[in-house]
């Protein structure tokens, strides 16, 4: 356990080391995120404390998941993801390696938006601890998210189609910019199947002390749950890309 | 089949099938302990699939295989501790450096800091890599990314080495270094299995051979015995004025022939019995009107011999 731990940290290190400055990862995983912060600053006249933890919660999505689509793509397609595939480690080991990096970067796309929502906002999370923990809850379900869904896209140079297809919906229908509570209800279903509704209730109610439709405690829970089940699947679709 | 204790590796039955296509068809081999096994086949004849089969990154559809004594599927972590794989393209990190490339892969194995250090640090030395070591992967030439992907598999101390065509597209120079290296760990204990579809390289390498073609085990021997084996020993090349005959025309004329290529200006004709054919090809040119322009016997070369066993196998 320990060792396949240990093992998994130095995927991620590689990782970091190998795609931390490709375009993919910069573009989408920091630029974007807080490009869009700032665009809602400068066009709705500021950034409200409502959209504040939304922009957080999309920063963290973006990050957590372009680092794995950057990394499982090119190896998927240099052939350098076989390398992993050989050595004396658990497919489960793979899929968390892969994650780990891709949760750093998350973890550090939200650094900038947070501090511009704190500079814009001037009020302190309601709940700063209860925010650490949300934020390493929601990078993970992202990242592990990511990773799952990079294996499941067959050609490799879809998946950052793929993923914008999963992803820019996903925006508009998890909490982030628009609230639930104000969603028409035939909607409803299918926002509270999304992941990033739960990971954005999390957050929200740590940043603000409110939440919109889904309690803390049921938010917290379901994003633990998304990220085991998504590394679960993540290790198991690796385990069936064998031919 | 060899007893079982001095297999490096032992495959029964082994079998492949890709959406109804049989890719291998039951083979059984051993590799011996300490042995240089070339594989040797045609392209699509099987031998990447088995060797992924071997290595756990194809699924086995029926049969078995044990590498040092574990068996390839149940033992799958414990196996892995035991062969290095150089696979056919040198698929190692870009943006790390040579020395990060190799530290990387010892952390992999499970080799603490100091040890992945001075087993990385041995390796680089092993493989002349001098100030390159520093160097990113991306910016080595071809025959120095071959010889760092090498080392990667050794980084571990595996006894078994699978190597995929390691001297494709490398000059002569590079192609020759790697030998050496390669030899000096084969007699230091390392098993090794060479997967080729290079001749050359197989007869002038390995120990043994083993041919396999449409999923199939045709043969397997060492290259002298493979030689006696399919008594396909001679060439002749000849060349006629004013022109050559027909390949029909000889092979229908002269005993003994086998076989008749044009290759540039003159022929190459395959015998089992140099003497004959010498003597008939000899009474075909004077009945004929024509005169021997050039007249060469050598012994049948590795490709000559590979074809003549794939034919046979038809």
């Amino acid at each position: 356990m320990i060792e396949d731990l240990t093992r998994s940290f130095h995927i991620a290190v590689k990782d970091l080391r190998e795609y931390y400055m490709k375009p993919g990862s910069i573009s989408w995983g920091i630029l974007f995120p807080f490009v869009f912060a700032l665009a809602f600053m400068i066009r709705r006249g500021g950034l409200t404390e409502w959209l504040a933890p939304g922009m957080i919660s999309l920063a963290l999505f973006f990050g957590s998941t372009s680092m794995s689509a950057m990394s499982i793509v090119f190896e998927r397609r240099m052939g350098s993801f076989e390398r992993l595939l050989l050595f004396p480690v658990s497919y489960v080991c793979i899929a968390l390696g892969k994650a780990l990096s891709s949760f750093l970067l998350g973890v550090i796309s939200v650094v900038p938006v947070f501090l511009l929502a704190q500079i814009v906002l001037q009020v302190p999370p309601a709940h700063p601890l209860l925010l650490v923990i949300s934020a390493i809850l929601g990078a993970f379900a992202s990242s592990t998210f990511g990773v799952l869904l990079s294996f499941l896209v067959k050609q490799p140079e879809q998946v950052m189609v793929v993923f914008n297809l999963v992803r820019f919906p996903m925006m508009f229908l998890s909490d982030i910019i628009i609230p639930i509570s104000s969603m028409p209800q035939y909607l409803i279903p299918i926002v509270l199947a999304l992941p990033l509704t739960y990971m954005t209730e999390s957050i929200r109610f740590s940043y603000t002390g409110t939440y919109d439709v889904v309690p803390p405690a049921l938010s917290f829970a379901v994003t633990l749950i998304i990220g085991l089940v998504c590394l679960i699947l993540a290790s198991i679709t690796i385990k069936r890309s064998k031919p | 089949m060899d007893e079982p204790n001095n297999c490096a590796i032992s495959v029964d039955k082994l079998t492949k099938v890709y959406d109804g296509f049989l890719a291998v068809d039951h083979i059984s081999f051993c590799v011996r302990e300490g042995e240089i096994f070339g594989f040797l086949g045609p392209n699509g004849a099987g031998k990447t699939t088995t060797v992924r089969m071997l290595v756990g990154l194809t699924r086995i559809t029926e049969g078995n295989a044990r590498i040092c004594g574990y068996d390839v599927v149940k033992d799958y972590k414990r196996v892995r501790q035991v062969f290095g794989v150089v696979p056919d393209v040198s698929n190692l990190y870009f943006e790390l450096t040579s020395y990060q490339n190799l530290l990387f892969s010892a952390r992999m194995y499970g080799l603490p800091r100091d040890l992945a250090d001075r087993r990385a640090r041995e390796l680089l030395r092993f493989f002349g890599f001098g100030k390159m070591k520093d160097r990113k992967f991306k910016a080595l030439s071809r025959g120095l990314r071959r010889r760092l992907a090498i080392a990667a598999a050794l980084i571990h101390e595996p006894r078994v080495l699978f190597l995929d065509e390691p001297t494709s597209g490398l000059d002569v120079v590079s192609r020759r270094i790697l030998w050496s290296k390669l030899k000096e760990l084969n007699r230091a204990g390392i098993t090794i299995f060479l997967t080729t579809h290079n001749v050359y390289e197989a007869f002038h390498t390995a120990d043994r051979i083993a041919v396999i073609n449409k999923g199939k085990i045709v043969t397997i021997g060492s290259p002298r015995d493979l030689s006696k084996k399919f008594g396909f020993q001679e060439v002749i090349e000849v060349g006629f004025q004013p022109r050559n005959p027909k390949k029909e025309e000889i092979m229908r004329s002269v005993k003994g022939v086998l076989a008749v290529r044009a290759k540039g200006g003159h022929l190459e004709i395959i015998t089992s019995d140099s003497l004959a054919a010498l003597e008939g090809l000899a009474r075909f040119a004077r009945e004929r009107g024509l005169i021997p322009s050039m007249l060469m016997l050598r012994g049948a070369d590795a490709e000559e011999l590979f074809l003549r066993i794939i034919s046979e196998a038809k």
